[in-house]
């Protein structure tokens, strides 16, 4: 039963097990183990990013294709949804359809791409996608009539998925059972679907061949599969994904602008996440999006510490100033490529073989 | 028998033919005309022009070494705009502690503390280049997606160093006295700055041209773009070209990366990274690899993004975008493809 709910994919090393239980039951139970306000939003913001990033792998690890507009597809995705909510108002309809077109806007885009400039190198797919996700944002920025350019929109979501609305009157464990708390569940659950059929996917004869397609192309295209039809749905698929986690972000944060959604930074934040948990499986997905996002959230602290007792060294006291944490994610980053390109999940499982 | 040497055959390529392969040159003064006629004023035209030269020169430059980079060992740097934005600040610190010097009214002392400028950022980011080679590309080559990843990490790493050198905040510098101000030709208004940059910028492409068709270095540069493997077994260590021509390319980025700062007159650590995305636009245009291709592509980006910025402002980036998707409908590997012998 377990085996099929993860499609045979199991983790395969025990260590490994060990953490993904600890981030399920963590993330399953984050409200009551972890109360107050910034934890569960941490909570919220990795169950998302484990979707985002995981629809990145598809790309990155699965197929081998680097794209730098994985985050357009994010913010279409959010703002459909986001986009719904102000037109149509706080329904449960509008959020649905929201999401739906943004998912669909986003297949077309992944489409369009994928058959405009898949057919040649892998380098000149990364630099279109480039080119194209930075034009997309400053097109976001300037079409503020419809998105609230930098600004971004506010809107307000169905009343049930809101701190205002209360399930039941006492605390249970402590904790109030109100409407952000369904909102997370919301996003919790959601996420773990996404997850699972993402997992299937990858499972399936198609996520194979995907693989095959990755490793050796002109062998695959020999055989007789048609690559380019196979990175092109990898693609679509992946932009897809991607559109749905950031509709739950957008009902998650009940708002969204171009910095929560479109910049680079959070482009490059899903390139770290991918690399350093491990490309070519979704658990590492898992592992990376959950320490990036608690490094992000908590490393930065111990940064300071940090800094503050190496003051009295000028130069080094800059280096490990909590601003400059990405300059050690970067430099590990480059280090993971190098030494373990299938980052912690490969590190792990090849530990125990 | 012996006196009958076995001459090499060189084809010639029909007329008809020839003209075709020159055809995208054409594509610069006939965007130029179509200007002019949406524009209409020929003075805000002729402003315009000079604008979109000049940007596109300064493109050109950042772009060129990136495309001879990728044409001779098949390595695309996503971290080249960390070199263009080491080069803006170098450059302006340097133009900072010569202060004296571009504040006088002095054109010679003006131009030698630019000058200077220039000269200590190529120093520095071809020295950058060096590292940036030995140290973080040359692991990965002939992998592409370790490529990608591994420049895209250095970019990281060179930005957060630049936030530590210089401070998290942006730098403002004013240009020097005498690159201040316009000309004026009839009512058009060109500024001094933008045809500095013209000059400087044709006088690289005419030296690179010469230095590529020319010269020994050249001829081995072009030799490797076609089939690497032959220069090396003929005996001449490619590695070594291809490290000169790094640095070369990234010692340009810098020069370009002085030209656009004092160009903005404001640059922040992640000016590289925006630049980028129209250096990449530029080099996917000209074809990967190619300089000629770089240069028409640059100006082409150069003169469209000003004409739109003028007529219709808000679609300025989308115009590139969208003049990039024309051209490889037309031609699908860029205007000059590079014919690689594998």
């Amino acid at each position: 039963m377990l085996t099929r709910l993860l499609s045979g994919d199991t983790p395969r090393s025990g260590l490994l097990t060990v953490l993904l239980l600890i981030v399920l039951v963590s993330l399953a139970f984050a409200p009551f183990l972890f109360p107050g306000t910034k934890s569960l939003e941490t909570a919220a913001r990795i169950c998302i990013f484990i979707v985002l990033v995981a629809s990145y792998d598809l790309l990155l690890g699965y197929s081998g294709i680097v794209s730098f507009a994985h985050t357009m597809f994010f913010g279409i995705g959010a703002y459909g949804t986001a986009l719904a909510l102000n037109a149509t108002g706080p329904s449960y309809w509008s959020l649905i359809w929201g999401t739906a077109t943004g998912a669909i806007i986003a297949a077309l885009f992944a489409l369009a791409i994928g058959l405009f400039s898949l057919r040649v190198k892998a380098i000149f797919f990364a630099m279109v996608t480039l080119a194209v996700a930075s034009a997309f944002a400053v097109l976001v920025s300037q079409m503020s009539w419809l998105t609230g350019g930098e600004d971004g929109l506010n809107y307000k979501i169905p009343r049930e998925l809101t701190p205002a609305f209360k399930l039941v009157k006492e605390k249970v464990f402590g904790v109030r059972i109100n409407g952000k708390l369904l909102a997370y569940y919301l996003v919790f659950f959601a996420s773990a679907i996404l997850f699972l059929v993402m997992l299937r996917i990858v499972n399936s004869p198609f996520g194979r061949t995907l693989k095959a397609v990755r490793d050796n192309a002109f062998r695959a295209e020999a055989i007789g599969y048609r690559v380019v039809w196979y990175r092109t749905t990898a693609t679509v698929l992946s932009a897809v994904m991607a559109a749905l986690a950031g509709s739950l972000l957008a009902i998650w944060l009940r708002y969204t602008g171009p910095a929560t959604t479109l910049s680079m930074e959070i482009m490059i934040d899903i390139l770290l996440m991918v690399v350093i948990g491990g490309m070519g499986t979704l658990y590492g997905a898992v592992l990376g999006a959950t320490l990036f996002i608690l490094a992000q959230t908590y490393l930065q602290n111990l940064m300071g510490v940090a800094a503050d007792a190496t003051s009295a060294v000028p130069f080094v006291s800059t280096l490990v100033a909590p601003e400059r944490w990405l300059l050690w994610l970067g430099v590990l980053f480059i280090l993971s490529v190098y030494f373990f390109p299938s980052g912690i999940v490969g590190r792990l499982r090849s530990g125990r073989a | 028998m012996s006196d009958t040497a076995i001459k090499p055959r060189i084809e010639k390529v029909p007329v008809k033919e020839q003209f075709f392969q020159k055809l995208p040159v054409l594509l610069v003064p006939f965007l130029a005309i179509a200007g002019l006629a949406a524009i209409g004023n020929p003075a805000s035209w002729l402003t315009l022009t000079v604008a979109g030269l000049a940007m596109g020169m300064m493109i050109f430059i950042m772009a060129s070494g990136l495309t001879v980079v990728f044409g001779l060992m098949d390595v695309i740097n996503f971290g080249h705009g960390a070199f263009v934005a080491v080069g803006a600040f170098v450059g302006f610190t340097v133009l900072a502690w010569l202060a004296g010097w571009t504040a006088s009214p002095s054109v010679m002392l003006n131009l030698a503390a630019v000058l200077a400028a220039i000269l200590a950022a190529m120093l520095v980011t071809g020295l950058l280049g060096y590292a940036f080679e030995r140290v973080i590309v040359m692991p990965v080559y002939g992998e592409h997606l370790k490529q990608i990843l591994v420049t895209m990490g250095g970019l990281i790493v060179a930005q957060q160093m630049i936030y530590v050198v210089w401070g998290p905040d942006e730098l403002h510098i004013s240009r020097p006295e005498a690159l201040q101000g316009s000309l004026v030709i009839g009512e058009a208004a060109i500024e001094k700055y933008r045809l500095v940059a013209v000059g400087i910028g044709l006088a690289l492409f005419l030296a690179m041209r010469h230095i590529l068709k020319n010269t020994k270095v050249g001829l081995l540069v072009r030799a490797g773009v076609e089939n690497g493997e032959m220069v090396e077994a003929l005996g001449y260590r490619i590695r070594r070209l291809f490290l000169i021509v790094f640095m070369t390319g990234s010692a340009l980025a810098g020069l370009g990366g002085v030209m656009w700062g004092l160009y903005q007159e404001t640059i922040t650590a992640h000016m590289g990274s925006e630049i980028m995305v129209l250096v990449f636009i530029v080099v996917i245009i000209g074809g990967l690899g190619s300089v000629e291709g770089c240069f028409i592509g640059a100006l082409l980006v150069g003169l469209l993004a000003n004409y739109t910025a003028f007529l219709a402002p808000k679609v300025a980036l989308i115009s590139t975008i969208a003049l990039m998707v024309v051209i490889l409908m037309w031609r699908p590997q860029g205007l000059y493809p590079v014919v690689k012998a594998k």
